[in-house]
């Protein structure tokens, strides 16, 4: 059976450049979510408040899989 | 530190890798001087900003429950009615300033007629100047920046505000005026 290539310097830079942008992202989201919720709620609609929570647990979950597998990677 | 040519590289040394990943011979000798493990050095810094980013993004999760929290304990004890004024106490066209609950931000209790009161947050919406009413006109002025409200709802009529005014429930008893609940409002 073939040994799967080693990921070499330049090919682990560009995945891990790929990873910051993507983590990156996630936080603008979070960002924006927490803009708007508080937004929401300051104006007497409470509705979105769990579901904004939720969503936004689950973007820092994907961001802590993403920083342990950048941890793993080297 | 990266051996001279010819010899063989200790344990340690062969930990450390080159940028361009050539032998150890074929480096330039100042590298021998000063071996900088590339892989190392690269990662190092990148991870270091991930981690911080992912920080933040636990704060804006910890920042979305806070909200929650409070969110659930407004619900769970509502402000209970407080008498506001007594019937007396403000003439048809006049106004009083209270709080509700205590500790609140200044309201502003307006009499419209005989047995017909109005409440709002006494802060324009727009930066927070105490609005006036105008009984006569129908309307609320912010002389800041020259915002009109509805004295009746609360909406923006003219100005720079974008959001009405928050509404204090009133209810008229017997014994005076009583503030029941607060209606925060975007539209």
């Amino acid at each position: 059976m073939r040994r799967p290539p080693r990921v070499v310097r330049a090919q682990r830079l560009t995945i891990v450049n790929g990873i910051l942008l993507v983590v990156t992202l996630i936080v603008v989201l979070q960002l924006w979510l927490l803009t708007a919720t508080m937004n929401a709620y300051l104006g007497g609609d409470t509705s979105i408040v769990m579901p904004a929570a939720l969503a936004s647990l689950a973007c820092f979950g994907l961001n802590l899989g993403l920083l342990r597998y950048l941890m793993r990677l080297g | 530190m990266i051996p001279r040519a010819g010899k063989e590289p200790a344990v340690a040394d062969r930990l450390v890798t080159p940028p361009d990943g050539a032998p150890y011979e074929a480096q330039p000798r100042w590298r021998h001087d000063f071996p900088i493990d590339a892989a190392q050095d690269d990662y190092v810094s990148r991870r270091e900003l991930a981690k911080f980013i992912v920080l933040t993004s636990a704060a804006f999760a910890a920042g979305q429950f806070w909200i929650v929290l409070k969110s659930v304990r407004a619900t769970l004890s509502p402000p209970r009615a407080l008498r506001i004024a007594a019937h007396n106490e403000v003439p048809v066209g006049g106004a009083k300033v209270f709080r509700y609950p205590e500790g609140s931000t200044p309201r502003l209790l307006v009499r419209t007629g005989e047995a017909s009161y109005v409440a709002y947050d006494q802060q324009c919406t727009h930066l927070l100047c105490p609005v006036v009413p105008d009984v006569a006109s129908g309307r609320l002025h912010c002389p800041c920046h020259n915002g009109w409200f509805d004295l009746h709802t609360g909406q923006v009529l003219a100005g720079p505000p974008q959001r009405p005014l928050p509404r204090v429930v009133v209810e008229v008893r017997d014994d005076g005026v009583y503030a029941t609940g607060v209606e925060e409002r975007t539209t």
